[in-house]
């Protein structure tokens, strides 16, 4: 365990090196802070807009955050010779993939973390309450998706001969999930066989990061989801982070490092 | 080495060949129709396409309307063909049918059955109380203005979007000022539109108390109205109808009753169920009028 979080404090180090968060939580603060400038009918209790938008932004930076961040170890290593050195030390392959995951995902929660407090004292600053749980349960489910991207960007930067090809096949593949993957199944039933077949296979063996976005209950102020659903969505992301990480580790095992 | 002269002088041509030829172009330019170059910035980067977001807007405020609970193009939204939030404030042709508590039917199969518990899965509407059906929370209706006002930014021509901004922010909000604005800003954008004159007319009459401007407004209202060719008058019959029975009741409360059985007559040639709610008005009013030239005489029933 110490070798992989030896590795994980390496990749977190460098995320807060990078200006790559620093300049998204920045944009992020200024729009928010642009929008809620903006006066509606002379009416200062107008919020859930405001919530959607810094909603949206966080969502789309903690993606640009994981896929990139991710898509770039293996190959830097690679690049710059440092992977050979690496493995030459008391370390195996599947402790080094497991070390970059654990650090791209902590660096995610990290970058989650700000965001949130953010959002959070952005709704606070209107709504006058803070529902603590309601924000807790959908930091969680969203870090939680964020693994299952960062397990699926890994397996891909070993998968793709480039990061920037990774990068773009997993940035439409989690778009198409997240935009289309609930309603696969209907789209299936309009087709004839035998794309209705791979259709519906597609449907069961996508991981449905859709289940974990749950802005509309933050933002429309719903009551919490059942903690018996929050812990099963989150054993059902562990499950594809497993399958995921397995399959980097079973490819990167016969994969040349120099 | 040769002399600048002519290199200068072909400069100058062309300038002046450019100035003209500016000076020739720019008035045709800004006579044009599709020009950008005036409006807003919303009309310089989108063009015409912006009526496209102000719809997409428009659906958006009813959304939160609905507090998230909507359907998708995937789903089955026969019970959303008009807008809730717009069917509400009484003035538009409601054309939704079907179930719309439950759009999303039975689950499918296992994982559509998971995920409901992740999204809004209930139907409500804002003005109701909300996912909280807490009916003091009525006002929380105040979430879908700022979707209208972009939705009315981006569309100057959609006189929906200034009726049902002005309806909720009277109603609801209390914020009859705002109100008032949005209807002018209305008008000035859609000068002939008699569904803003109506809805101008209701916050006359129920805000300001000012019966006179009510009157006029909604004597306006139905002069256009009259004005438009019998197949727009078919597809417009509700608001018409809506016109002549405020004005009907507007003269009633004036003691004005033979104009106000006029009103309600009129109503009648345009409603849809005319030997009922107008018939019935129609009666007592001539009852009134009656009894008020015989006072001796009593009801038989």
């Amino acid at each position: 365990m110490n070798n992989i979080f030896a590795v994980a404090g390496v990749v977190l180090k460098e995320l807060y090196r990078r200006k790559d968060f620093y300049v998204l939580f920045i944009v992020t603060i200024l729009i928010c802070l642009v929008m809620a400038s903006v006066n509606i009918f002379n009416d200062a209790k107008i919020v859930r807009y405001l919530k959607e938008i810094c909603l949206l932004l966080v969502w789309i930076c903690s993606l640009v955050i994981a896929i990139t961040t991710t898509a770039r170890q293996i190959p830097a290593e690679r690049e710059n010779r440092t992977l050979l050195p690496l493995l030459a030390k008391p370390l195996t392959r599947p402790q080094l993939i497991l070390g970059k995951f654990l650090g791209c995902w902590l660096a995610c929660g990290l970058a989650l973390l700000c965001f949130y407090i953010f959002f959070g004292a952005l709704a606070a600053s209107r709504e006058h309450q803070w529902p603590l749980l309601d924000y807790f349960q959908a930091a969680a489910l969203h870090w939680f998706m964020l693994g299952v991207v960062v397990a699926m960007t890994l397996l891909g930067s070993l998968v793709f001969a480039a990061p920037s090809s990774n990068n773009t096949i997993c940035f439409v593949a989690v778009g198409g999930i997240l935009f289309v993957g609930r309603h696969l199944d209907q789209v299936a039933l309009t087709l004839g066989e035998p794309m209705r077949s791979v259709a519906y296979a597609i449907f069961f063996l996508i991981p449905h990061l859709e289940l974990f976005d749950v802005r509309d209950l933050v933002i429309h102020n719903w009551p919490l989801i059942s903690w018996l659903y929050f812990s099963l969505a989150l054993l059902y992301a562990l499950g594809y982070i497993a399958v995921f990480l397995t399959g980097a580790c079973l490819v990167f095992r016969r994969k040349a490092v120099n | 080495m040769s002399s600048p002269r002519p290199l200068l002088l072909l400069f100058l041509a062309l300038q002046v060949f450019s100035f003209g030829l500016a000076a020739h172009l720019v008035p045709q330019f800004q006579a044009w129709r599709g020009s950008r170059s005036t409006g807003d910035i919303f009309n310089v980067v989108l063009g015409d396409s912006r009526r496209l977001f102000a719809n997409a807007f428009f659906v958006k405020a009813d959304e939160y309307y609905h507090s998230g609970y909507y359907p998708t193009m995937f789903d089955d939204n026969a019970a959303f063909q008009t807008a809730h939030m717009a069917a509400d404030t009484g003035a538009v042709n409601d054309q939704n049918h079907g179930d719309e508590h439950g759009f999303l039917g039975p689950p499918r199969n296992w994982l559509d059955a998971f995920g409901r518990h992740f999204f809004p899965d209930r139907h409500t509407h804002l003005d109701a109380g909300g996912p909280e059906d807490d009916l003091s929370g009525s006002d929380n209706v105040r979430e879908i203005l700022p979707w209208l006002k972009l939705s009315a930014d981006l569309d100057p021509d959609n006189v929906q979007t200034y009726t049902v901004t002005a309806y909720w922010l009277r109603e609801r909000m209390n914020n009859v000022p705002e109100a008032d604005a949005i209807l002018h800003e209305g008008l000035r954008n859609c000068p002939d539109s008699y569904d803003i004159l109506f809805e101008l007319g209701r916050l006359y009459y129920e805000s300001y108390r000012d019966t006179s401007r009510a009157r006029n407004v909604w004597e306006l209202g139905v002069r256009k109205w009259l004005k438009l060719d019998p197949d727009t008058q078919k597809d417009n019959r509700l608001i018409m109808e809506q016109l002549t029975t405020h004005l009907g009741k507007l003269e009633e409360e004036a003691g004005n009753l033979p104009q106000a059985i006029d009103w309600f007559e009129m109503a009648k040639t345009v409603s849809l169920t005319p030997d009922t709610i107008q018939q019935q008005q129609i009666n007592r009013l001539r009852w009134q009028l009656y009894k008020e030239f015989n006072p001796l005489v009593r009801p038989l029933y």
